[in-house]
């Protein structure tokens, strides 16, 4: 895979830039990169804009997290897209959960450049 | 970086002289990895020339409030250096970024504390504009508040635990 589209997932627009920043440090070539500021705002993107991998900070308003990557696994066409969360949760159950749902990694809060590398690029067979 | 152990310990054992130092830690690990500066400490100081604070709430085996004041212009320059603009072009998202740093803090004070922060939740960061308030908490209360130089601009973190 050489061109990345990636969907960032946070009510915090500061951390939406931040990680796409660290995505762009780690190494990886977004062709492009969305941004949605809860769940439900995502899903709809979702729709008119496919993805190869989504980035979602769990605690968010309208629809967080956890229920974002539930819904995602009821959805066919998405189903097999890799979800990672990202957290200041490090090993809760919050994370648990998101595991259990269907999230494929988790990075936590505060972050390097290198673990974003280490947890996204495997899920993308990098 | 100084690392420093876990603890394993209940809610009920606040003790001020190991978890002071756990919170200098928490903080300059978040100014250090997510903006690339590091943080001196300062000497305590009591004058309220915070224009903005941030706050988390924590609830769980910890109960209280972590915030963390600081002026306008480092609000900014915080924000500028997250984003890697120049702190002039920084507006609202000035907020956003200290919420940020307070929930970062919290978050990674209570991970800390092997035993009690997985059992800790924190809500969504609330931001206070100016600095002619003062904050009352219902229940008594255990207080940490260290002060740390931003740029040398200083910035105080305080962390409130209800007993």
């Amino acid at each position: 895979m050489n061109q990345v589209k990636a969907l960032i997932v946070d009510d915090s627009s500061v951390m939406r830039k931040i990680v796409e920043r660290s995505l762009r440090q780690a190494g990886l070539a977004l062709s492009s990169v969305i941004e949605a500021g809860n769940g439900a705002e995502a899903l709809g993107l979702l729709n008119a804009h496919p993805v190869d991998m989504i980035l979602s900070d769990i605690h968010m308003p309208v629809m967080d997290g956890l229920e974002f990557v539930c819904r995602l696994q009821t959805i066919e066409s998405l189903r097999g897209v890799p979800v990672v969360m990202i957290t200041t949760e490090g090993s809760e159950s919050n994370v648990v959960q998101a595991l259990a749902l269907g999230a494929k990694g988790y990075i936590r809060k505060p972050f390097t450049p290198d673990q974003v590398k280490e947890c996204v690029l495997p899920l993308l067979g990098l | 970086m100084k690392s420093l152990p876990c603890f394993s310990a209940p809610a009920a054992l606040f003790d001020r002289a190991t978890w002071t130092p756990l919170l200098e830690l928490s903080t300059r690990e978040v100014f250090e990895i997510m903006l690339g500066t590091r943080l001196s400490l300062m000497e305590r100081r009591d004058e309220n020339n915070g224009d903005v604070t941030a706050l988390v709430g924590l609830a769980g085996s910890l109960c209280g409030v972590l915030s963390i004041r600081c002026s306008n212009p480092a609000a900014r320059a915080i924000a500028g250096r997250m984003l890697g603009v120049p702190p002039a072009e920084v507006g609202k998202e000035s907020w956003d970024a200290l919420g940020e740093i307070a929930n970062m803090i919290a978050g990674n004070f209570k991970g800390k504390l092997s035993g009690i922060g997985n059992h800790c939740m924190l809500s969504v960061p609330t931001i206070i504009l100016g600095s002619d308030y003062e904050m009352h908490s219902l229940m008594a209360s255990n207080v940490i508040e260290i002060v740390c130089k931003f740029e040398n601009k200083p910035l105080w973190i305080r962390l409130e635990l209800h007993e």
